[in-house]
């Protein structure tokens, strides 16, 4: 019992606030204000705690296995979630329906968890479906609006195709080998072709998830329909989440298929970095940009993951850890700007340095940091990523890496340049920034810059893996 | 008379399976495409009860993946019809075509 309780901790946690948020639903209710404000209390505490008696152990007959890796994984989610309820308080103060809006995100976070923490395909599967239906109702918050319900359609229907070909895939691992635990199946897996077909079907299904192209489709206009709390919940946690799973997945369960799973990676890799990047060129709108923007990190992600060694592990890990802090100030800016004016575009932006200086300077930290620019963290966390990658000798590969982050610098200063010297008639005029939401974003710069510049924390998590 | 074996069920649901991806991709209509995700999800369920029958008789985990899945087929479509009725309001229409706002 007591085992049971150490060992879920983090999902207790989580489940404990849900209900919390489901009684005072249905009790008197509270003003939008006082509830933000006791949710962000919560949601501290939910983070703090995951710092707290961490034990390496198995539950459930090995369905549900944890480790100090794992949860300092689970401490990234959640530091995330912290960060969006803070980030984009203006616009949820205005909402309606703010207890359910947090139920649902809680519940995809509870979701991710047990996704991290699940050792057998059952479990994985009814986490995968825990983290995304939630999400795809999210995404249809701003209910009168008709983009916001087209983009929850798309993101329903491929999540549930493409959790259909997933399903393909574990029946066929299941018919080849005859289990579903993780730890057998690896003793099980020779390559026969069969088993090779159902790799390929849930890789798919992996693909579709983090949207690695030619799977990426759904995910801009996804983003663009959403709300920009949601937007910035969908390209930072779940992004992180399937990625931690993606890799934990293909370095534990599939080590004996490496050479198959190698060479898919490389030619995604390169497919999604560029394609990302390309169409992030053209866009407009912020959203779409940002969407764009991180289909292309998602692309460095996988150089990482590439490398199969605990070097990997690591730098995607760090990766993460920056991307959460750089795409949030990134959104958090953006979420300030579209609450107070509704303004979403790029040309919006033009002469903002006029009137907001401080948006300016934590917008233009946080697209140097996921340009890579060295005295930002981004710069180290892509160093790392590509020193990774490296070590399979295949530098052409890394060639192509290095190049695309140079085309990425064109489309990152070209919002720079519009906030800062560009000039317009009619720039967005002076915002008063509210305090939490300024908190958040200063929390946001100081670990874009601090992350790349304490060398203990890559060590920490090096220790860990 | 012959009895059916696992390749006949096999055959059967990939068959269900790719007919499913064919209505997904071609269909224009919300609720044919969501038909066409349930036979996914059947054709799926068929293997597992048929790998659990004639391959590994004496592992249940087949069975089990089956009730699961019927269940979340369940929650899912719930929510897919909720976005759709949604979307209706907002367009007056369930056909594809007619939600393009975002492109490109």
């Amino acid at each position: 019992m007591n085992e049971f309780l150490t060992l879920m901790k983090s999902e207790l946690v989580i489940t404990f606030i849900i209900f919390l948020l489901l009684f005072i639903k249905i009790g008197k209710g509270m003003k939008n204000e006082s509830l933000l404000s006791l949710i962000q209390v919560l949601l501290l505490v939910n983070f703090i705690a995951g710092f707290f008696f961490n034990k390496e152990g198995s539950l459930f007959g090995d369905m549900f296995h944890t480790s100090p890796l794992i949860v300092f994984q689970k401490n990234i989610l959640s530091l995330g979630i912290y960060l969006i309820s803070m980030l984009c308080a203006d616009w949820l103060k205005k909402t309606e329906h703010l207890p359910e809006f947090f139920i649902l995100m809680l519940s995809a976070v509870l979701g991710m968890f047990l996704l991290i923490s699940s050792g057998n395909l059952l479990i994985f599967y009814l986490s995968l479906e825990l983290a995304t239906i939630p999400v795809a109702a999210m995404a249809n918050f701003d209910v009168e609006k008709k983009r916001s319900s087209e983009g929850a359609m798309k993101m329903i229907l491929s999540s549930a195709f493409s959790s259909g070909i997933l399903l393909f895939g574990i029946s066929l691992l299941y018919g080849a080998t005859g289990t579903i635990s993780f730890g057998e199946l690896t003793a099980q897996l020779d390559g026969s072709p069969l088993q090779i077909l159902s790799f390929v079907f849930l890789f798919t299904a992996f693909a579709f998830k983090l949207s690695i192209v030619p799977f990426h489709l759904w995910t801009a206009d996804v983003y663009e329909g959403s709300p920009i709390a949601v937007t910035s919940f969908l390209s930072v946690i779940s992004k992180g989440a399937i990625a931690f799973i993606f890799m934990s997945v293909l370095f534990k369960v599939f080590q004996p298929m490496q050479d198959v799973w190698y060479n898919m990676i490389v030619v995604l890799a390169i497919a999604t970095m560029v394609i990302g990047n390309l169409f992030a060129l053209r866009q407009q709108n912020i959203k779409r940009f940002l969407a764009f923007s991180s289909i292309a990190q998602v692309g460095f992600i996988l150089v990482g993951i590439s490398s199969n060694d605990a070097t990997g592990l690591t730098s995607v890990v760090y990766f993460v850890l920056i991307y959460v802090f750089s795409n949030l100030a990134a959104f958090g800016v953006a979420s300030v700007i579209a609450a107070h004016t509704g303004k979403e575009n790029v040309d919006d932006y033009k002469g903002l340095y006029k009137t907001n200086p401080f948006l300016c300077w934590i917008m233009a930290l946080a697209l140097f940091s996921l340009a890579g620019i060295p005295p930002t963290a981004g710069f180290f966390g892509k160093l790392f990523l590509l020193t990774a990658g490296s070590a399979r000798g295949n530098y052409w590969f890394i060639i192509i890496a290095a190049l695309n982050m140079i085309i990425s610098l064109y489309y990152y200063l070209r919002v720079v340049r519009a906030m800062f010297m560009d000039k317009n008639e009619q720039p967005v005029e002076k915002i008063n920034i509210n305090p939490t939401v300024k908190l958040a974003m200063i929390i946001c710069a100081a670990g874009i810059v601090l992350i790349g510049l304490l060398s203990w924390i890559y060590d920490y998590i090096q220790s860990l893996s | 008379m012959m009895n059916p074996g696992l390749y006949h069920i096999l055959f059967l649901s990939a068959a269900l399976f790719f007919i499913g991806v064919y209505g997904f991709l071609t269909r224009r209509n919300l609720i044919t495409m969501l038909m066409s995700i349930e036979l996914i999800l059947n054709s799926v369920n068929l293997n597992f009860i048929a790998f659990n029958k004639y391959v590994w008789p004496e592992k249940m985990d087949g069975l089990f993946f089956t009730l699961f899945i019927i269940a979340i087929a369940a929650a899912e479509a719930a929510v897919a019809i909720a976005i759709i009725i949604n979307l209706y309001r907002s367009h007056q229409s369930i056909d594809v075509e007619n939600a393009e706002d975002l492109k490109y």
